[in-house]
C-alpha cells in the first residue's frame, strides 16, 4: 500500500474501527484517529420515556469517545473530535425525521455516509494533510483500469456486508477511502484486535440507530420535536382494505411501515400487514401476506458505481433492504435521474424511503432511494 | 523541529522557581498545617507565608485570602456560597462556564439570574450592568479578563455602580491575574478568584479572596481549615506554589515581560491579518498582552485547530464540549458572531517565555494552513 501522506481513521470506539487503525499502523502507514460527534446523547435525555442516563456503548457516547482515545493512545497516532453535530442535525436526523411524518421507512446510515463520513469527515481529513481516509466498513473498493473506475464489492465476511449502505459514494470518495476490513471476516478481525493488544477486542456489535436510543424511533420522534418547539403533525387516519373497505383507525402514519404486522389495533382471523401508507390521505391500506408482494419499484436520486450512467436495461439483483437477499431483476432508465426495477420474482414490503441497491454478483452497479 | 505553544490561556507550564519553591513541601516538609507538632508548624509557616504574598498580590489583609482548588472552586464559592433563593444575580454572557454553570444552579435553586451581553467588541457596558440592577440584586459577578478574546473589562467603573446599588461584586479574575495591574480595592469588589496554573504555577490550587464581612457560606465544609471558610487539608507545595507564581508575576508586570509579550502579539496578529478574509475578535478593545483571536472566513475552525497541531503548533478554537470537539465559542456568539464566524475563529494566547522565532514559525504555518482548508471548502458554505 502507498503511505505517502497520513491516512485518516474514523474511528467509533468500536471493533471494527479500532482495528482498522490498528491494522494501518502497524503496516507502516501515518494515520490519525478521528471520531466524529455526531449526537449529544444526553439531548433529549428524560423526555417522553427517554431515560435520563443514557446507556453506554452507543456511537458518540462518552464511553466510545472514550474507548477510541483510549486505542489510539496505545497506537501512538494523534487524534481529535471533530464537531459535527450540527450538520449531523440537518442532513441525517430532521430527514429521518420528515421521513417517518411523511410515511416512509429512512435509513439514516445512508444519508450518514453520504453527507458526513464520506464527504465532511473526508473534507477535514484532506485540510488536515490526510489525503485518504479508512473506515471499519466491511466492503472492498478497488480500481478497474479496464473500465477506468472505481469499483465497490461485497466483502469476504458476506454476514456483515455494508455495502447496502455505501451505494452512495462517489468516485473520488472510492478513490480516497481504504476499507482494511473488507477481506477479513469478523472472528478474523476480532482475532487482529486481540493480536493487536486492543482491550475493547471483545466489545459488542452496535447494531441499533446512533442516536435513537433504545431503538424507539417513535419515543424518538416525540422527544425530538418536543425539544424543537415543533408539534406532531397531525396524521391520524383510516386503516382500510385494498379494497377500500374501512376496518379501524390509527393514531398517526408515522407508526407504521410496509410490511409491519404488529400493532395495527385491528383483530382478523389472519394476519394482516401494512401494504401501503397514503401521505396525503394519511389512509394506511392493510392486507394478507401475500398482497405484499411487488414486481417493480421506483428509484430516485440515483449514484453510479460500477458504471457511468445506466442508458439500456441492465441486468442485476437488487437488495430492497439491508436484511434481504438480493433478487434478480432487470433495471431500465426512467425520466431524469430515475429508474425501475421490474424483479423476476415479486418481492415482499417494498418499501418506501429505503435504499434499493443495485448488484452484478459482487459488484454494486450502484443504487437509489426507493419512491 | 521544536513545537511552538500558542495556548497559554488554556494553561502554562511551571516556572522553574516555582518547582523549586514547591518541591521541598512535596518530599522531607511534608507536614499537615493543621497539625500541633514541628511538621505541622512547618507546614502552616510556609502557608502563610504564601498568604502574605497574596495579600500582597491582592491588594488585601492576609485574613481576606482563602486557598482553594482553582478558579472553578473560587468561582463556585463565590456564586454558590452568597446567592439565596429570591436573591438576583447579575453576570454576563461571556464569563468562563464556571461562573456561568453556578449561575445556572443558583437560579435552579430559586434565585433569579440576568446575563448581561457585551458590546460587539466583547466589552461590557457598566451602564448595562446598572440597568440590570434591581432591589433584590445580591451579587453581581464579571470577569477581568476574557479567557477566549483577552477583552479587558471596566471592573472599576462596575464596581462602582456595585457599591452605590450596595450589592455584592465578584470578580472571576483567572485570566486577568498577572497579566495586568491587580488590586482589589481599586476594583470595588467583594469577591476574587484566580488560578495557579494560568500563572505558571501547578494545576489545582488557586485563591479566593473574600473581603471582611461578606457573608459567604463555604462551599466545602469539614474541618477549620481556611478559617472555617474552605474545609479540608491544605495543600501546602500548591499553595508555596502558588505564592511563587504570585511573587513572579508581580515582577513581570513591571520589568517589561508584559511589554514584550505585547509585541510579539500584535507581530503575530499584524502577520495573520495580512491574510485575506481575517479579523481580529475584540479589536477595538483593551486587551490583555498575550491574546488575539482571530476570525478566518471561509474557514472551520476545529480543522485548522487540528492542522496546526499536526505541524506543531499549539492553539485553541471554541470551548471544548463534553466529548473534547469544540462547539461555537458562546463568547464571540455573544458578541454578536454567528456560529459559522464563531467556528472559523481561533485563539492564539502566548506563554511570557515567547520568542520572535515562535511567532514567526506560527506566521510560516498558518497562512499555508489556511490556504489549503480554504481551497477544500464546499462551494456553497454550510450552514
Amino acid at each position: 500500500m502507498n503511505f505517502d501522506t497520513s491516512i485518516a481513521v474514523a474511528m467509533s470506539g468500536g471493533v471494527d474501527s479500532s482495528t482498522t487503525a490498528a491494522i494501518l499502523v502497524h503496516e507502516g502507514a501515518r494515520v490519525v484517529g478521528l471520531t466524529l460527534q455526531l449526537w449529544d446523547q444526553t439531548r433529549l435525555a428524560g423526555r417522553h420515556g427517554i431515560p435520563e442516563a443514557p446507556k453506554a456503548g452507543r456511537c458518540c457516547s462518552l464511553d466510545d469517545v472514550y474507548d477510541a482515545r483510549r486505542v489510539a493512545e496505545q497506537l501512538g497516532i494523534p487524534y481529535y473530535v471533530v464537531n459535527q453535530e450540527e450538520r449531523f442535525e440537518r442532513d441525517v436526523v430532521r430527514p429521518f425525521v420528515a421521513e417517518y411524518l411523511s410515511g416512509r421507512t429512512p435509513i439514516p446510515c445512508s444519508l450518514c455516509n453520504n453527507f458526513l463520513k464520506f464527504d465532511q469527515l473526508l473534507r477535514t481529513a484532506r485540510g488536515i494533510g490526510a489525503e485518504r481516509i479508512a473506515t471499519g466498513h466491511y466492503a472492498i473498493n478497488e480500481f478497474d483500469a479496464r473500465r477506468g473506475r472505481w469499483i465497490l464489492k461485497r466483502p469476504a465476511d458476506r454476514a456483515k456486508d455494508q455495502t447496502y449502505f455505501l451505494f452512495g459514494l462517489t468516485q473520488e470518495q472510492l478513490a480516497r477511502t481504504l476499507f482494511p476490513l473488507g477481506r477479513m471476516t469478523k472472528p478474523e478481525v476480532r482475532a487482529a484486535a486481540r493480536r493487536h493488544g486492543l482491550r475493547l477486542a471483545e466489545k459488542p456489535d452496535s447494531q441499533e440507530i446512533c442516536f435513537v436510543p433504545g431503538g424507539d424511533y417513535k419515543q424518538f420522534l416525540s422527544a425530538y420535536l418536543e425539544e424543537q418547539g415543533e408539534t406532531m403533525p397531525e396524521t391520524a387516519g383510516e386503516l382500510v382494505t385494498a379494497s377500500g373497505a374501512v376496518i379501524g383507525q390509527h393514531d398517526g402514519i408515522f407508526n407504521f411501515t410496509v410490511g409491519q404486522r404488529k400493532g395495527l389495533g385491528v383483530s382478523s382471523p389472519s394476519p394482516l400487514y401494512v401494504l401501503k401508507i397514503d401521505r396525503a390521505s394519511h389512509r394506511v391500506t392493510v392486507g394478507a401476506d401475500a398482497e405484499l408482494a411487488t414486481r417493480t419499484l421506483l428509484a430516485r436520486q440515483l449514484n453510479w458505481i460500477a458504471i457511468e450512467k445506466l442508458t439500456a436495461p441492465m441486468r442485476v439483483e437488487v437488495k430492497i433492504r439491508h436484511r434481504h437477499e438480493p433478487a434478480r431483476a432487470t433495471i431500465e432508465p426512467e425520466g431524469a435521474d430515475e429508474c425501475v426495477a421490474t424483479f423476476d420474482e415479486p418481492q415482499r414490503a417494498v418499501t418506501p424511503g429505503q435504499s434499493a441497491v443495485f448488484y452484478d454478483g459482487d459488484e454494486v452497479v450502484g443504487g437509489g432511494w426507493i419512491a | 523541529m521544536p513545537r511552538v505553544y500558542c495556548d497559554a490561556n488554556a494553561t502554562t507550564p511551571l516556572a522553574p522557581e516555582v518547582l523549586d519553591a514547591m518541591r521541598p513541601f512535596l518530599l522531607e516538609e511534608f507536614g499537615n498545617a493543621s497539625s500541633i507538632h514541628r511538621e505541622g508548624q512547618q507546614a502552616r509557616r510556609a502557608v502563610e507565608r504564601a498568604r502574605e504574598t497574596l495579600a500582597s498580590f491582592f491588594h488585601c489583609r492576609e485574613a481576606e485570602v482563602i486557598f482553594n482548588s482553582g478558579g472553578t472552586e473560587g468561582d463556585n464559592t463565590a456564586i454558590l456560597g452568597l446567592m439565596r433563593a429570591g436573591d438576583h444575580l447579575i453576570t454576563t454572557a461571556i464569563e468562563h462556564e464556571a461562573v456561568l454553570r453556578a449561575a445556572e444552579r443558583a437560579g435552579a435553586r430559586g434565585a433569579e439570574v440576568t446575563f448581561v451581553a457585551p458590546r460587539a467588541n466583547g466589552l461590557v457596558d457598566p451602564e448595562e450592568i446598572r440597568r440590570a440592577l434591581r432591589p433584590a440584586t445580591r451579587l453581581v459577578s464579571v470577569m477581568l479578563a476574557n479567557n477566549e478574546t483577552g477583552v479587558v473589562q471596566p471592573v472599576e467603573e462596575i464596581g462602582k455602580i456595585v457599591a452605590e446599588a450596595g450589592a455584592y461584586f465578584h470578580i472571576d479574575a483567572v485570566q486577568g491575574a498577572g497579566k495586568i495591574e491587580f488590586d482589589v480595592r481599586r476594583f470595588g469588589c467583594h469577591l476574587c478568584s484566580i488560578s495557579a496554573h494560568k500563572m505558571h504555577g501547578p494545576k489545582g490550587v488557586g485563591a479566593l479572596y473574600v473581603r471582611r464581612g461578606t457573608p459567604l457560606d463555604p462551599l466545602m465544609v469539614g474541618g477549620s481549615h481556611e478559617r472555617r471558610q474552605r474545609a479540608g487539608t491544605q495543600n501546602v507545595p500548591g499553595i508555596v506554589a502558588l505564592g511563587k507564581a504570585a511573587e513572579l508575576v508581580m515582577t513581570n508586570l513591571v520589568d517589561g515581560t508584559i511589554e514584550r509579550v505585547a509585541a510579539l502579539r500584535d507581530r503575530l496578529e499584524a502577520g495573520i491579518l495580512r491574510i485575506a478574509g481575517t479579523a481580529v475578535n475584540g479589536a477595538d478593545a483593551p486587551r490583555v498582552a498575550n491574546t488575539t483571536n482571530i476570525r478566518f472566513e471561509q474557514v472551520e475552525g476545529e480543522a485548522l485547530v487540528i492542522a496546526l497541531d499536526l505541524k506543531g503548533v499549539a492553539v485553541s478554537g471554541g470551548s471544548a464540549c463534553h466529548s473534547g470537539s469544540t462547539e461555537p465559542s458562546h463568547v464571540l456568539m455573544a458578541m454578536g458572531l454567528d456560529k459559522q464566524a464563531a467556528r472559523a475563529s481561533l485563539r492564539f494566547s502566548l506563554l511570557r517565555t515567547a520568542t520572535k522565532e515562535d511567532v514567526d514559525r506560527v506566521l510560516q504555518l498558518v497562512p499555508e494552513a489556511v490556504e489549503h482548508l480554504r481551497k477544500l471548502a464546499p462551494t456553497t458554505v454550510a450552514g
